[in-house]
């Protein structure tokens, strides 16, 4: 009776996963279908076409395409890692120490999340080309931290709060440097919040269309900007929008695919909490 | 929790300057990378006094005028309804949505739920624009394959984003479709972060899956779901670009959200300074929100502590 109960619950739990998968998924089967569409058959076919190679051509060959990936690259990358480095350690700050003002810090970072980014960027623009840093890659990672930075530590530091502090002291006794007990042992404990934050973050960064528009222009091109190209004002290439999306994406999956594997528990965890 | 300040060794009654110090040294790298941004902040508060136009070379302080246009236009109200409308039903669903599909993918340890932990997260890399514009092609009522769904069921021009009746929800549902992996990344990971202890205790206590669930799992899990919540609400508040791609704020002022107001004020009509108050309204929405949330998760956090313990 219960095994049948069980297997129907089992049974439940996934047709309701392949419903939400199918919602999830068919629009991006239905782009990278349409990247083979020619103009004229976007809008009077469904399934049945003549699969067309030419978007393709368009956008990877006789466009700078790979040049805006590769800027895209720089730029959400070095954003990522920016903040890591730097906000890693301030979320460790946040979650251990008690210190006077620490929630108000706190909220002061995550407040910049928050901050208009049309408001911000128009008196930025000017700051910039004062400083130099204007349509340069360090510009764009530095305006980026806005939105990289407040959620990876605020994501990173729940993970730090989770990790009793005996553990840490225990290790001290057993002699451990403090980096060695940061390493190698809070690093894997905090892996499923950081990988998790560090991929949203990429993505974030990524898909950031504002900052980019306005705080570069032609040495600094990323794949957000150079998007818009396909939505002329004559026509729409909605094949050729297609191509440059789906290819756009790829970058990112990447990072999904090789990061999946650290978005389970770390390996010392029973030892914490168990 | 105070036992976790590591410079108060109890037999110090004074805590040496380098042990007070260090905490707002390793915070300090974050806070003047981003600090930068509080310029254009308060430039933008004295911007909104002015009558600032990309048009005049020079602008004159106007006082509160700018303000008392805004709260005595229907604009502005219709505005404030339609980001708050925006906002919290779709964050509201996207939680819902992002916290039962976690859950699945935890519980069904199978081949299926390995591959769809990152296939899920994709329609979030597809720029939020051009996603739009796909979902768009997709609702067309003439050749769009929803529409030839539909008409399987009996249903005909549906009208989406044309009839101000629709339109909300056509929004809402593309915004749904790339967020609710953002809030199933991080749901997942707190899951799978949840000690196993208290699951063992449980086990042999006799508890059923519901109990355990209600008394366990959600409380230890409450933490990353207010950051989650946090995050999503304070982007949905704002969004821009799904409205902007699907109807531009139309039909008539049906989607006119406050950042779409203020963004047509500010560039297509040229008037920055009468631009600004809006969003800036909006960022004290967001202000409140933040703090209430972050208040309820400091206390989720503490809580959570003490059932891990």
């Amino acid at each position: 009776m219960k095994t049948g109960k069980q297997r129907a619950l089992n049974i439940l739990m996934n047709v309701l996963l392949i419903i939400y998968a199918i919602f999830a998924l068919f629009p991006l089967v239905w782009m990278i279908l349409i990247s083979f569409k020619s103009d004229t058959e976007v809008f009077t076919t469904t399934f049945i076409f003549h699969p067309t190679l030419s978007n393709y051509q368009q956008v990877l060959l006789r466009s700078d395409y790979a040049r805006y990936i590769r800027d895209s690259l720089i730029v959400s990358g070095g954003a990522v890692l920016v903040s890591i480095i730097v906000g890693v350690p301030a979320a460790y700050a946040l979650a251990r120490y008690n210190f006077a003002r620490k929630e108000e810090l706190a909220f002061q970072i995550l407040s910049y999340k928050f901050a208009p980014e049309i408001l911000v960027v128009l008196p930025l623009f000017m700051i910039y080309q004062k400083l130099g840093l204007y349509d340069s890659y360090i510009g764009l990672i530095w305006v980026y931290q806005l939105i990289s930075l407040p959620l990876l530590i605020w994501v990173v530091r729940g993970y730090f709060e989770d990790i009793s502090v005996e553990i840490e002291y225990a290790a001290q006794v057993d002699g451990y440097s403090w980096y060695q007990i940061f390493f190698k042992m809070l690093v894997p404990l905090i892996k499923p919040g950081l990988v998790s934050s560090a991929l949203l973050a990429f993505i974030f960064a990524w898909n950031s269309f504002t900052f980019p528009l306005i705080l570069a222009s032609s040495k600094v091109y990323p794949v957000t900007v150079a998007i818009t190209k396909y939505l002329g004002t004559d026509s729409a290439h909605y094949g050729q929008l297609a191509v440059a999306a789906t290819v756009s994406a790829i970058p990112a999956m990447v990072f999904a695919l090789c990061i999946q594997k650290h978005l389970v528990r770390g390996l010392s965890f029973g030892a914490v909490k168990g | 929790m105070s036992e976790q300040n590591k410079g108060g060794k109890s037999q110090l009654n004074k805590v040496p300057f380098g042990t007070r110090v260090r905490p707002y040294l390793i915070v300090a790298p974050s806070l003047i990378i981003t600090i930068g941004i509080m310029v254009p902040f308060v430039m933008a508060i004295w911007y909104s006094l002015t009558n600032y136009s990309f048009k005049l070379p020079t602008h004159k302080f106007v006082g509160l005028k700018n303000w008392v246009d805004m709260l005595t236009s229907t604009d502005f109200w219709n505005a404030l309804k339609v980001s708050l409308m925006y906002g919290v039903i779709s964050t509201a669903i996207e939680m819902l949505l992002g916290l039962g599909v976690a859950i699945l993918l935890n519980n069904l340890n199978n081949k299926l739920s390995r591959v769809l932990r990152v296939l899920l997260v994709f329609p979030l890399m597809v720029a939020p624009v051009t996603a739009t514009i796909v979902w768009q092609l997709m609702l067309n009522s003439s050749v769009g394959i929803v529409e030839k769904l539909f008409n399987i069921f009996g249903v005909y021009n549906f009208p989406w984003a044309a009839s101000p009746k629709t339109a909300l929800l056509t929004v809402i549902m593309i915004d749904v479709w790339i967020n609710t992996a953002f809030i199933i990344l991080l749901v997942l990971a707190g899951l799978q972060s949840l000690p196993k202890s208290p699951f063992e205790s449980a086990k042999i206590d006799g508890g059923n899956a519901w109990f355990n669930f209600v008394n366990l799992t959600l409380p230890m899990l409450k933490p990353s779901l207010y950051i989650a919540l946090l995050f999503r609400l304070m982007a949905a508040l704002q969004e821009y670009a799904v409205i902007f791609a699907l109807t531009k704020g139309g039909p008539g002022d049906t989607l006119m959200s406050l950042s779409l107001t203020a963004y047509q004020k500010g560039f297509k009509f040229q008037k920055f300074g009468a631009a600004i108050p809006f969003i800036l309204v909006l960022w004290l929405v967001i202000n409140v929100a933040a703090k209430r949330i972050v208040k309820l998760q400091r206390n989720a956090q503490k809580q959570a502590a003490g059932l891990e313990d």
